[in-house]
């Protein structure tokens, strides 16, 4: 087994240091090793958009970052939303517009959205679908979805 | 996947001497969007992986007027369609970047990954050849240059050799009367393997109605990416109307020699490589003439 790194980063605003093995993905060391297990693990292959982080401030999926790879950068998960006990917008915005179901994807939406939103405060319905191309959604359809980052995006100026 | 030992060399010589020395199989990682998934699939195998990503070389891009682009081979996709100098002059590579995979996978995918993958499907490969750019690779013996019509061999091979690595893709000045455009044919609007995709380039007179001169790439329709060098030749001197276009269509789908399978046959490839080359160059014609209204 090759030996295991110490890696340093900041999570969710904290410095956090996690030991993990060069093939271990940053998603997996999130959710197994430092149990945030709001991202999920949808494909694993980066198909699915679940597992979307942001990595200094750009969306990406976790399944495709090693671990090792996060050193010195800056990780935000969906864990990050939330404030002592108060949802972000976006969260409200999607719980109120319905886009949900068994939310396994929904993790992965707030995250891509939240640094869509930050890109475009006012995004059109095409900047909304092109951005959110990368993430899928099996139960809720996209409407409700895009309705809601709408609505967000409306509530937030 | 697989048990594999890591390193992220901080220089371009520390890159080679590790690809050069290391026991076993190297495998490079820029955006790992593909070396990751087929490490985790057991397509390839790696002991050790050597992140390119902290080389400087690797994240330059550097743009001027007159000398033109140098595009570190680990730039991620999303610095090349943000960069606002290179969407005027470099519009085929703008518009593959921004259509390869979505959003995620454009923050951290290189071009540089996308042509050392060297899928026949890749979507930057027909706009750098179009582009007429260069790639430069650093070997144990020094460094080397190869056109990037030349570079891919195989699908997923080609003419790296063991130690040597991709250090940047070098693009000749974009003139003034001069316009580009990639675009691809996928069933939906986005995330999908181009059934077939074309970058055409196009340098127009100073009036804007005869083409000086023109290059073509097209991808998805042989085990490499192409130069179709015949089309692009026919086409110096000629008018730079639609008919002409269509013609050049013509003469590219004889480069074609394209595969059937679950995207499309062979027969409706071929026809597409003759509606997208004549698209490419009227979209590549429009953008010279705005250039020249400017
Ligand atoms: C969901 C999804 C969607 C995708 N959509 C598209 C698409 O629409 N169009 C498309 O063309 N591709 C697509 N891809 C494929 C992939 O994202 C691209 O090929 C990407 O550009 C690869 O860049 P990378 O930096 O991630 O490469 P990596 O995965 O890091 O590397 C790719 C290959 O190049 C080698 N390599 C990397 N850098 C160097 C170097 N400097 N020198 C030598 N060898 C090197 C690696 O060893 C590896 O073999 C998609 C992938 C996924 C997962
Ligand atoms: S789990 Fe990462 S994209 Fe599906
Ligand atoms: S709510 Fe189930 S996948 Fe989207």
């Amino acid at each position: 087994m090759a030996k295991k790194t110490v890696v340093s980063s900041t999570i969710n605003g904290s410095s956090t240091e996690f030991l993990c093995e060069p093939r271990q993905s940053l998603l997996e060391v999130l959710r197994d090793t430092l149990h945030l297990t709001g991202s999920k693990e949808g494909c694993n292959n980066g198909n699915c958009g679940a597992c979307t982080v942001l990595m200094d401030g750009k969306p990406v999926l976790s399944c495709l970052v090693l671990g090792v790879e996060a050193e010195g950068a800056k990780i935000e998960t969906v864990e990050s939303l939330a404030k002592n006990g108060q949802l972000a917008p976006v969260q409200q915005c999607f719980l109120e517009g319905a886009a949900l179901q068994c939310g396994i994807c929904t993790p992965g939406f707030l995250m891509a959205t939240k640094a869509l939103l930050e890109k475009f405060p006012q995004p059109t319905e095409h900047d909304i679908r092109f951005h959110l191309a990368n993430n899928l959604c099996r139960c809720t359809g996209y409407d409700k979805i895009v309705k809601s980052v709408q609505a967000c995006a409306t509530a937030v100026r | 996947m697989k048990d594999f030992g890591y390193a992220a060399p901080e220089s371009l010589g520390e890159a080679s001497r590790l690809l050069q020395h290391a026991a076993g199989s190297v495998k490079i990682l820029a955006g790992g969007t593909d070396i990751i998934v087929q490490l985790r699939e057991g397509m390839r195998e790696a002991d050790l992986v050597v992140d390119v990503k902290k080389v400087p070389e690797l994240q330059e891009l550097t743009f001027s007027a007159t000398h033109g682009l140098r595009l570190g081979a680990s730039v991620p996709c999303h610095r090349v369609y943000e960069h606002p100098q290179l969407v005027a002059a470099y519009s085929a590579l703008v518009d593959a970047s921004k259509i390869i995979g979505g959003w995620q996978i454009q923050s951290r995918a290189s071009v540089g990954g996308n042509l050392c993958n060297s899928s026949p499907a890749a979507d930057t490969i027909p706009a750098l050849i179009a582009h007429h750019a260069w790639c430069e690779i650093a070997s144990p013996r020094g460094k080397r240059t190869v056109a990037v019509e030349q570079f891919c061999t195989a699908p997923g091979k080609n003419v790296l050799q063991k130690g040597e690595l991709l250090v940047a893709i070098v693009f000749p000045p974009s003139l003034s009367h001069s316009g580009s455009a990639y675009e691809r044919f996928i069933p939906r609007n986005e995330m999908d393997i181009a059934v077939v995709g074309v970058g055409s380039r196009v340098q127009l007179n100073a009036t804007g109605d005869t083409i000086e001169f023109a290059r073509i790439g097209v991808g998805a329709v042989a085990p490499t990416p192409k130069y179709a060098q015949e089309a692009s030749e026919w086409l110096a001197g000629k008018p730079a109307t639609e008919e002409f276009f269509a013609q050049a269509g013509e003469l590219a789908k004889k480069i074609a020699s394209p595969i059937s399978d679950m995207r499309g046959t062979a027969e409706y490839r071929t026809h597409l490589v003759g509606v997208m080359v004549k698209r490419t160059l009227l979209k590549a014609a429009e953008r010279a003439k705005v250039f020249i209204n400017h």
